[in-house]
């Protein structure tokens, strides 16, 4: 049973469509990519699956559960977490106490339960010398970090993430995608938007390719890498 | 010593306009929302424990305990299924429905209980006082301040101690992203207003047992809560009891110069404060 399958999904803002019959699924421990254009539709395609956007016509099924008319608060529940493109820490709230937060509500938990776990992921995601400085304080690479980090506290068995790579330096991006990888192969599912593209590929075995809301190319990287209509639209290169 | 009286006087005045002040703190630093009609809740409070006192001849110190509950569902309720529609980028609906709220909530204290002034009665603990070295200190008075920090200790606690605190914390910084972590924010605000009404009924309490309540007193109570609040500075319970006792002191001086210029002396030292320190005197948030 794939963790993830949308079917027919669309949604419309005005004359402008954001998804078009949108279906694809996703197999239990599987990553993959989204690339696409700019306002291709990839963040939108996240907040429905999230829930933050209502979907106007087609299904979500998380893990088997029709969510499609779920709020976001009982899909984090379900087991959807994410990571936003521009990091939103509570910024008064200490490091630690970010993940407290999400690992006892996102995971529906006291956070007796939940403190320990919170403390290994802060190691994992190299964080755990800032766990008591207020997260307004950090650095951008920390900021990922962390946004990588909560999303991991609120248990999710799929792991959305938003072009955590972007803005980064090739050392930083190269260490957070190790990160990543570790998360990966440990057997989390992933669904990752990225523009830095050799970040992407190291890691999904699958990359779905967006523009103007419609998938346009579906396949193993080096094929879709290879694909003539995925050059000229998204690489820009004449063929 | 009398100056050294005036300022004791001042001080223990001083927690109970913190009192006032620390349940408007606890929803304007979680949700951003000014409550119009918090001095109104506060009368209404106290008429819930004036009547279990007389209807079931409770001591008041029960009755308040009784009446906490009780409030705290009213605030529950208030805010889950009125005040979280007015919440928004636009800060006008809040303002204009809590506004209507105070007229509706003093008219219909009006109509329940009729104009004339009460005062719920403690048995004679009003008049017993304690002396501090040559002063003497009214145990009433001593109880109010010890309640107010207590409050504050509590509120504290909660905040920084508890899991609900952090939900609190996390919702005030981003309520869509706290969404996202399973947090419902408008549960969360609902709570935050139902233990601003606790707070409330325990400032009820003293307000009724100090002086004289009639339905129409709340706006006044509310404004001495807001110069507390803005002395203190947004954000900080410490400061809003330290800005509650600047208006204490300064209206036990006003009083002792004149009994006539109480009032006037505690706005004109709030609006000193304004002059020289226009965030307040402790601020803590940037926002």
């Amino acid at each position: 049973m794939p963790i993830l399958a949308l079917s027919n999904v669309s949604k419309r803002f005005g004359a402008l469509t954001v998804a078009d019959a949108v279906s694809f699924e996703l197999r239990q421990g599987e990553a993959l990519g989204i690339i696409g254009p700019n306002g291709a539709g990839k963040s939108t395609l996240f907040n429905l699956i999230t829930g933050n956007i209502a979907a106007d016509a087609g299904t979500i099924v998380f893990d088997g559960r029709d969510v499609t008319k779920l709020p976001p608060m009982q899909r984090c529940l379900a087991g959807v977490g994410r990571s936003f493109q521009i990091p939103q820490p509570f910024e008064k709230l200490t490091v630690f106490e970010n993940l407290l937060v999400a690992g006892a509500f996102g995971a529906k938990k006291t956070e007796a339960e939940v403190g320990d776990r919170c403390a290994e992921i802060l190691v994992e995601t190299g964080l755990i010398g800032r766990a008591n400085h207020p997260a307004g304080g950090l650095s951008l690479l920390q900021r990922k970090r962390l946004e990588l980090a909560r999303a991991l506290a609120t248990e999710p068995r799929l792991l959305l993430l938003d072009e955590i790579a972007g803005g980064l330096t090739e050392d930083e991006c190269g260490m957070l995608v190790d990160t990543i990888r570790t998360i990966h192969r440990a057997g989390m599912s992933i669904i990752w938007i990225e523009h830095v593209l050799h970040a992407l590929n190291s890691v999904v075995e699958r990359l779905l390719v967006l523009n103007f809301g419609k998938i346009i190319g579906m396949g193993t990287p080096d094929a879709v890498m290879a694909s003539r209509e995925v050059r000229e639209i998204y690489l820009g290169i004449e063929v | 010593m009398a100056w050294l009286d005036t300022i004791i006087q001042g001080v223990l005045l001083g927690g109970l306009y913190a009192l006032f002040a620390a349940g408007l703190s606890l929803v304007f630093g979680i949700m951003r929302l000014v409550n119009l009609a918090h001095g109104d809740l506060i009368v209404l409070a106290a008429f819930l424990i004036l009547m279990l006192v007389s209807a079931l001849g409770l001591n008041p110190f029960l009755a308040a305990l009784l009446a906490m509950p009780l409030m705290f569902a009213i605030g529950w309720a208030l805010q889950f299924f009125l005040l979280n529609r007015t919440l928004g980028t636009d800060i006008l609906p809040p303002l204009l429905v809590t506004f209507g709220l105070s007229i509706v909530i003093q008219n219909g204290l009006l109509q329940g209980f009729a104009a004339d002034s009460r005062r719920i009665s403690v048995g004679g603990l009003e008049s017993v006082s304690v002396a501090l070295g040559p002063i003497n200190v009214g145990v009433m008075p001593l109880l109010t301040l010890a309640s107010a920090i207590a409050v504050i200790v509590g509120l504290n606690q909660l905040f920084y101690r508890t899991s609900l605190g952090r939900a609190f914390r996390a919702t005030s910084d981003d309520p869509v992203t706290a969404g996202l972590m399973g947090i419902q924010p408008k549960r969360i605000f609902a709570t935050a207003t139902g233990i601003a009404m606790v707070v409330v009924t325990i400032a009820a309490l003293y307000l009724g047992t100090r002086a004289n309540f009639d339905p129409t007193i709340g706006p006044a109570r509310l404004i001495y809560a807001f110069e507390a609040v803005i002395i203190g500075g947004l954000g900080s319970l410490w400061g809003t009891l330290f800005g509650g006792i600047v208006i204490g002191i300064a209206q036990t001086f006003g009083a002792a110069i004149n009994p006539e210029w109480q009032i006037l002396a505690g706005h004109l030292a709030f609006l000193v404060v304004l002059l020289v320190r226009p965030r307040g005197l402790f601020p803590r948030a940037v926002d």
